[in-house]
């Protein structure tokens, strides 16, 4: 399967849910008020959010009153042009400076960090880079024994250290443990932390203090990993995190399901973190760049 | 952008108010804002969209007159309505008439099962019950080590079967073995899995002919968005649920989901997960989780909480001291224990209606009491009792005594005189009594 395919096999629900429903909407029918609001609610159910819908709609009410919009291929085709600029420019993750690059991985409980660093190593090291995984979630049972299988899994070196210790000291060990060995890319787990617990933000704010003392340019790269089941929350989440270390990019993750992720527009347009990755599977390779173009493309195809 | 319904709402019901009745078209115009608000805490669309209709009619039709204002009267209807619709009863675990009474665990990844199969664990073993745990994520990479690893914590057993493959096969196992070892209660967690991958919803199917449990709970995640409803309606055809656990209802999603959720299934949401730790399971209350929905505050988590820390006799005896004017050191230092005790007071402040925006970025510091007390405690039977003893010198040693300073003395000594002040004038009241369970 290609990429595209699989994508867009990822993406089918999605893409089921607002195209094809915007086209049943739309059928024989004049495009007016009414219709538009119909397309509203499909926004809405993808947890576009209101405001990123307000915008679309307000953006198709005035093609509409200009003129410019009659029929349902003109609606599909401006709807897909200002999806696609809600998006913004394909900014996907690239490693880049002297090694080793540093990628902080953040987000609340059950999003699927742990799996996304499984699988984000095992491609860099397809790719021929050396990885070392860092154990930094060092409260939830069994977190370091679950990232040691994607260790024996990938061939990615790991540095844990016991459960219930301090994970600051396990990503500093990382990142010099992958100075000395001259690795390429370390990726340091977290643990899951709502972003409402001030402590735990706390805690990684240090994580990421203690990071810039073994590499001051480290870590290149903050990752916030989102559930595209969630709803309205993920806004908050992405603010609070962003507030607390930074964060550079956003993993999209379990696009498989029925959920459509629409959760990424009011992200993107609220705050600009770009989306760099996207989960469409529970397979290893199923961990895909995120580019809006092709993401709007198998949307609307 | 995250300005509460409450203010919203406070504004459109002030104009309301102003022109004295609840015409149509002001109905309309507050539901606008309640819908919008209810999209925002994430209820599905076309929940809301049944729901406003369904408030209309009751709105427009109701007698607006003898209500208190017009704004409250559609607060209270909406309000009444969503109780309504979240389900009226704070249902139980139903138990098998012959032990072991066999729960199951179902839901999509990091809905945060098996957490919630440990609390619900610690919750029967708290009971009185012999629960047993069993591993049947089969499919997580150390999904089995992380249940074992809570069991250990809370003595409950872990039935695990690494080399077993089959989940429906460790299920019979574990069942089989509860049964020889006399427990009375077992909970399956299963793996995490898309209510859309149709060989894994069979596994379920296959479990649940093959175990016949009493209940299967469906673990929803609190932040859940618009497809909370496709889940739920998947997981409730396709396998069949008696009851919804709502978890990560500890962080600060509105929490929308669970009137989706239970919209859509009908069945009752029975506990609520607020915390990462593991005695943090609470029973559901519909009224709760309907003022938070419309972002109204916890009001009445607070009162209960209060409720458990004050204890009724107490509250009397100290309304005795307040009327006889006998409120010394002693029971202020009390009064301070017990408000502690009811938890972190940055949690208390945020159940307050109105104080969630005002308390924001306020941090309460929680040391300030441990100084009041520690100043408290520095003093003589004879000081807290009366106060007028404390001359210069008493002071400076109860300063020394406690660590503190004379002047952190000196004002703690003034606060005590203005609250006894106000609790005078409150004695002046005619009528004044203490709220119910409240009485600091």
């Amino acid at each position: 399967m290609g990429f595209l395919d699989k994508l867009k096999s990822g993406l089918s629900r999605t893409r089921k849910n607002i195209v094809e429903r915007v086209e049943t909407v739309l059928l024989n029918r004049t495009i007016d008020d009414a219709a538009i609001d119909d397309i509203e609610e499909i926004l809405i159910t993808s947890d576009i959010g209101a405001e990123a819908t307000a915008e679309i709609t307000g953006f198709l009410r005035t093609k509409v009153s200009s003129g410019e919009i009659h029929t349902s291929r003109d609606v599909n085709n401006a709807l897909r042009a200002k999806m696609v600029s809600l998006l913004g420019t394909h900014q996907p993750l690239v490693i880049f400076g002297e090694p080793p690059f540093v990628i902080l991985v953040v987000g609340v409980n059950g999003v699927g960090k742990t799996t996304t660093i499984g699988k984000l190593a095992s491609r860099f090291i397809s790719e021929g880079s050396s990885v070392l995984i860092a154990a930094g979630d060092t409260f939830r049972a069994a977190a370091i024994e679950q990232l040691e299988i994607w260790s024996e899994r990938t061939g990615a070196d790991i540095i844990k250290h016991q459960s219930g210790s301090d994970p600051a000291s396990v990503a500093f060990d990382a990142v010099e443990a992958a100075r000395a060995r001259g690795i390429d890319v370390v990726i340091i787990d977290t643990a899951g932390r709502l972003h409402t617990k001030s402590p735990l933000m706390d805690e990684l704010k240090k994580i990421n203090r203690v990071i810039k003392k073994a590499m001051p340019d480290a870590p290149q790269e903050i990752l916030l990993v989102v559930d595209a089941t969630t709803g309205q929350n993920a806004l908050r989440q992405a603010h609070i995190f962003n507030e607390a270390v930074g964060i550079t990019g956003i993993a999209l993750t379990k696009l498989d399901g029925t959920a459509k992720g629409g959760i990424i527009f009011a992200i993107k347009k609220d705050i600009g973190i770009p989306v760099r990755l996207i989960g469409v599977g529970e397979g290893v390779d199923d961990l895909k760049d995120f580019n809006p173009a092709e993401f709007a493309a198998a949307l609307f195809e | 952008m995250f300005e509460s319904l409450s203010e919203k709402l406070d504004a459109i019901f002030n104009k309301l108010k102003s022109r004295g009745l609840l015409k149509e078209e002001d109905v309309d115009i507050a539901l606008k804002e309640i819908r919008l608000a209810l999209l925002e805490a994430d209820v599905n669309f076309k929940v809301v969209k049944d729901f406003i209709q369904y408030v209309r009619e009751r709105a427009i039709g109701k007698d607006v007159l003898d209500s208190l204002s017009p704004g409250q009267q559609v607060i209270k209807i909406v309000h009444e309505s969503l109780c309504e619709l979240l389900g009226t009863t704070n249902s139980r675990i139903q138990l098998a008439p012959n032990p072991p009474t066999i729960v199951m665990m179902i839901g999509l990844q990091g809905s945060g099962k098996t957490t919630t199969a440990a609390k619900l664990a610690r919750f029967f073993k708290k009971e009185g019950r012999r629960p047993m745990l069993v591993a049947a994520d089969l499919q997580r990479p150390a999904a089995i080590d992380q249940l074992v690893t809570l069991g250990k914590q809370i003595d409950v057993p872990v039935y695990a079967a690494k080399e077993t493959k089959d989940p429906v096969a460790v299920s019979e196992d574990a069942v089989k073995k509860a049964k020889l070892e006399g427990r009375d209660i077992v909970i399956l967690d299963t793996a995490g899995r898309l209510h859309i991958n149709e060989e894994l919803m069979n596994e379920l199917t296959r479990i649940k002919g093959t175990v016949h449990p009493q209940e299967i709970l469906l673990v929803a995640d609190a932040m859940t968005g618009q497809d909370a409803v496709n889940m739920a309606k998947s997981f409730s055809e396709k396998v069949g649920i008696d009851g919804i656990i709502l978890t990560k209802m500890d962080g600060d999603a509105r929490g929308g989901a669970a009137l989706s959720i239970r919209s859509v299934t009908g069945k009752p949401i029975k506990f609520i997960g607020a915390g990462e730790k593991i005695d943090m399971l609470e029973a559901f209350f519909p009224d709760r989780i309907a003022s938070r929905i419309l972002g109204m505050g916890d009001v009445l988590t607070l009162i209960e909480q209060a409720q458990q820390s004050f204890d009724q006799k107490e509250a009397e005896k100290l309304q005795k001291k307040i009327m006889e004017e006998s409120f010394t050191f002693e029971d202020l230092k009390d009064q301070l224990k017990k408000l502690r005790s009811m938890g972190p007071l940055e949690n208390l402040l945020g159940m307050i209606p109105g104080m969630n925006k005002a308390m924001k970025d306020v941090k309460v510091d929680e040391k300030e009491f441990v100084k009041i007390e520690a100043i408290i405690n520095s003093m003589t039977p004879e000081e807290r009792r009366n106060h007028n003893l404390m001359n210069g010198s008493r002071r400076k040693r109860i300063a020394m005594g406690s660590g503190t300073t004379t002047a952190d003395v000196n004002r703690l000594v003034k606060q005590y005189l203005e609250m006894k002040k106000m609790m005078k004038m409150f004695k002046g009241k005619k009528g004044f009594r203490l709220p119910k369970g409240m009485s600091f």
